[in-house]
Parts: C-alpha cells; sequence; structure tokens
C-alpha cells in the first residue's frame, strides 16, 4: 500500500487518481499508523509553507515523516510543497520547515518572467536516478510555482530546471527524493515517473 | 526555458460538446471525455471546458463529465462557465479540475476571486474575460470593454483595470478573450492580449481568432501571451495539434514536445 499524506495541502485526489490508474494500491490518510504500515509513501499538494508546516506539525506528522518514513528508510515522495517542506527553511512566511535536508527555499526574483511559474518546463537530469528511467532527458513536466528549492550540498540535485534562475527541480537523499513539478499532471513522462517511484526499493544502485 | 501552452477549448452542453453553428444554434458534435482523450494523446498541454448548458440539471451532469475526464486524462484542466460560488468551484476541483475559470460571476461579484483564491489558491484561480474594442473614453480608457453573459452585455469596466484588478484580487492566470476576432479565425487580438499581459504579472491565456500556427506563433510573440486557446480548427480537425507544435517548433517557438 503507497500511502498519500492528507495534510489539507490541495488537491490529493489527482495524485491517487494517477497511481491508481498505474495499477499501485494507494489511499489517502492522515493516521501515523497508516502511514508507518505503508510500503511507501507520496506526500503532494499544493499550498503555503507556513500553513502546510503548521498542519503537520498539529496533525503529528512531522515526526513520523522525519522518524517513521525518511529515518525508516521506506521509500519517501515529495512533490510541488513536499519539494519545499523537506529543506530547513522557506522564504515563504519565513517558515521553518523540517529541515531533512539542509538548505532553503526562495522565491523567484520579480520581472521580466511571471511569477508563479505556471506550464510545462524542461527537467534536465545531472545524475542518475531510478525516478528517470525510461524518461527522455529534457522532457517537459508541468510547474506551478513561485518558490523553488536551494539545497545546501549540490550533491542532492538530481535535476535542474531554468526559469530566470537556474534551480534544482529534483532532489534526493538516500530513501527520499522530491520533485518541484506535478508528476501527476504530466502526460505521460510524468506517469512513467510515478510509476518508477511506485516500484523504486528505496536504494542508490551503486 | 518556459514553454507555450496550446489549450484545446471544448464547450459541453448537457454533457455534449457542441459548436455554434450560424443561424442554427448548437450541434452536439461528441463526447467530452473522448474529445479530452484524443487532445491529450496528441500532445495538448491543458485543457478548457466551458459548461453552457441553460437548464438546472447542469451542474450533476456537468460534475460527472469533470469525473470522468479526470479518470482519463493526467494534464491540467480547467472548467467554467456559470460559476457562481465556492461550493461551484469546490464541486468542480474535488471532481478533479486542476482550476475553475469565473468570467460574469467575476464581474457580478469579484469576491468570488478572492475568496477562491484564499479556499483554494491562486493557482486554481482562471480569471477569463470578453473584451471588445470600443471609442477610449474616460471611463473606458484602453479601449476595450469587458462584456459579460456570452458578450451580450457591456459592463462598463475597462478591460485592462479589470485584470488589474482581477490580479489583485487573486487570480492565478487570465484568460482573456476577444469579441472581435471571435470565431473569426483570422488571429487573436494581438494589441488586446499585449496590453494585458504588460499590465499584469500572472500569466495571459490568448482566446478568439486561432485559426493557424502563425497566428499562435504572433500572439505567443507579439502579443506576449504565455498560451494559446484553440477551437474549431482542431475541432474541424483542420489541422491537429501535433502538425501545429511541429510548426510552432519550427519557428523557433518554445513548445512541449515530449508526450
Amino acid at each position: 500500500m503507497i500511502a498519500i499524506v492528507d495534510y489539507r495541502a490541495g488537491n490529493l485526489t489527482s495524485v491517487l487518481r494517477a497511481v491508481r490508474h498505474l495499477g499501485h494500491p494507494a489511499e489517502i490518510t492522515d493516521d501515523p499508523a497508516r502511514i508507518r504500515a505503508a510500503e511507501r509513501v507520496i506526500f503532494p499538494g499544493v499550498g503555503a509553507a507556513g500553513e502546510t508546516m503548521a498542519n503537520l506539525t498539529r496533525l503529528g506528522l512531522d515526526l513520523c515523516l522525519r522518524d517513521e518514513v525518511f529515518r525508516a528508510g521506506k521509500p519517501m515522495l515529495g512533490i510541488c510543497i513536499g519539494v519545499q517542506i523537506i529543506f530547513e527553511r522557506s522564504q515563504e512566511n519565513d517558515a521553518r520547515c523540517m529541515g531533512l535536508l539542509p538548505g532553503e527555499v526562495r522565491r523567484f526574483p520579480a520581472g521580466p518572467l511571471k511569477v508563479p511559474q505556471i506550464g510545462w518546463n524542461a527537467v534536465r537530469p545531472v545524475r542518475p536516478h531510478p525516478l528517470f528511467a525510461g524518461v527522455p532527458d529534457g522532457a517537459e513536466f508541468y510547474f506551478v510555482n513561485s518558490y523553488y528549492p536551494v539545497p545546501r550540498d549540490t550533491e542532492r540535485v538530481v535535476a535542474h530546471t531554468d526559469y530566470g534562475v537556474r534551480f534544482a527541480s529534483v532532489v534526493a537523499q538516500g530513501n527520499l527524493v522530491a520533485t518541484q513539478f506535478h508528476l501527476e499532471k504530466s502526460g505521460r513522462v510524468g506517469l512513467k515517473m510515478l510509476d518508477n517511484f511506485c516500484r523504486w526499493d528505496g536504494r542508490m544502485p551503486c | 526555458m518556459l514553454t507555450k501552452r496550446i489549450i484545446p477549448c471544448l464547450d459541453v452542453r448537457a454533457g455534449k460538446v457542441t459548436k455554434g453553428v450560424k443561424f442554427k444554434g448548437n450541434v452536439d458534435i461528441g463526447d467530452p471525455v473522448e474529445f479530452a482523450r484524443l487532445y491529450y494523446e496528441e500532445g495538448c498541454d491543458e485543457l478548457v471546458f466551458y459548461d453552457i448548458t441553460a437548464s438546472n440539471e447542469r451542474r450533476d451532469i456537468m460534475i460527472e463529465v469533470v469525473r470522468a475526464v479526470a479518470e482519463a486524462v493526467f494534464i491540467p484542466f480547467s472548467v467554467g462557465g456559470g460559476l457562481r460560488t465556492l461550493e461551484d468551484m469546490r464541486r468542480v476541483l474535488l471532481a478533479g479540475a486542476e482550476k475553475v475559470s469565473v468570467d460574469s460571476g467575476a464581474v457580478r461579484n469579484p469576491a468570488i476571486i478572492s475568496e477562491g483564491a484564499r479556499a483554494f489558491g491562486s493557482q486554481c484561480i482562471v480569471l477569463s474575460m470578453q473584451a471588445q474594442r470600443v471609442a477610449p473614453s474616460a471611463r473606458i480608457p484602453s479601449g476595450w470593454e469587458i462584456f459579460i453573459d456570452g458578450a451580450r452585455t457591456p459592463t462598463g469596466l475597462d478591460a485592462v483595470e479589470w485584470a488589474r484588478r482581477g490580479e489583485g484580487l487573486g487570480a492565478g492566470e487570465l484568460c482573456v478573450n476577444s469579441i472581435d476576432q471571435d470565431g473569426a479565425r483570422s488571429g487573436y487580438d494581438l494589441p488586446l492580449t499585449r496590453t494585458i499581459s504588460e499590465a499584469v504579472a500572472i500569466p495571459v491565456i490568448a482566446s478568439g481568432g486561432g485559426g493557424s500556427a502563425q497566428h499562435i506563433y504572433d500572439v505567443c510573440t507579439q502579443g506576449k501571451a504565455d498560451a494559446a486557446i484553440v477551437a474549431s480548427i482542431i475541432h474541424r480537425r483542420d489541422t491537429t495539434i501535433p502538425e501545429l507544435k511541429r510548426d510552432l517548433a519550427a519557428r523557433g517557438l518554445p513548445v512541449r514536445m515530449n508526450w
């Protein structure tokens, strides 16, 4: 079973639909016991960092995700706001985040590009990761974001994307991988990547 | 680099895709889910559905359409037409739409934009507007006036002012439809699209008049649009989305070619 973590962040059903379409059993849950029992965990969603962190804390999910998913080595996929809250802090609402990875989240500079970025942008892998198996280099994925992650360790960057600045659109550490784009809304290449996650054992090939 | 989006628009009446025919009203041309699946397979970047059903049972039929589309395509799509309340928006979003589009309802009650943005996030709220060229005046300094109710009723609102206000209220995107160009297939209204795109910092979707790849190219370059709506040219199969995209890519416009 794949647990899709419900922390009151936007439309989770689109992720559920996509995972089930691929033939993997999944459920939306905010119950730490269900998350603990799941084989893998997805934390998707849209929203503001401050509110998202407040919800996670209130529901007791921040410690569950850190201690019983991330540190327990369970395959873990963050999407959109899910890639932002894994860092130490975000400029959005000046929020303190989960701190699973060193680094922060910054706002796109104002002008000449529109903020938020809305639409399909190219994702270019800079190091191999099981998530990219069968995904063409430079394929476009669907983004909706005003903020972007800045990992302190460049080895955590799996792929980057250009939008005024060159930013990390996929980051990973061990069993944790997270994408700034919505793979559940990115057509066939997005589904391929989601399927890769749903089959991944959480280990990096040596 | 962010690509320019090609967005097919489907008018839906009582659960069927429909199109206007001169002097004959509307004729049904097919099943929205089949259209959605075809355009998804052909590489469209997003889809728009406008519910033009006039009857009371409209909501339930449209919600079923949204649910079925969400099972069939894995790209964003928005739904508009007759959305007046937060509850209307919520139902459409929960059924699987990525965005809702408000138009006449937002002119009558602009608070729906801010309430929607607060409840669901700005990225969910598209402000759609119908603009027509009029003589510039103190009230309409830009020379484009907003019309509502299927472009029948003038509002006295200046299109550029309304675009800025919509952005300020929390709309995440604007869809700018030119009444003058609508259905003419002679090209989008470049000055209108450009003027509004330069007046706001959020993405602008051009609508009305798209008849060829050249038109899309023009509105995404000179018109500074971030996306373009296409309708009759692809519904009639005068051309297809892959053909349009290959043509646009050959002209150097960034478009998504991996699908």
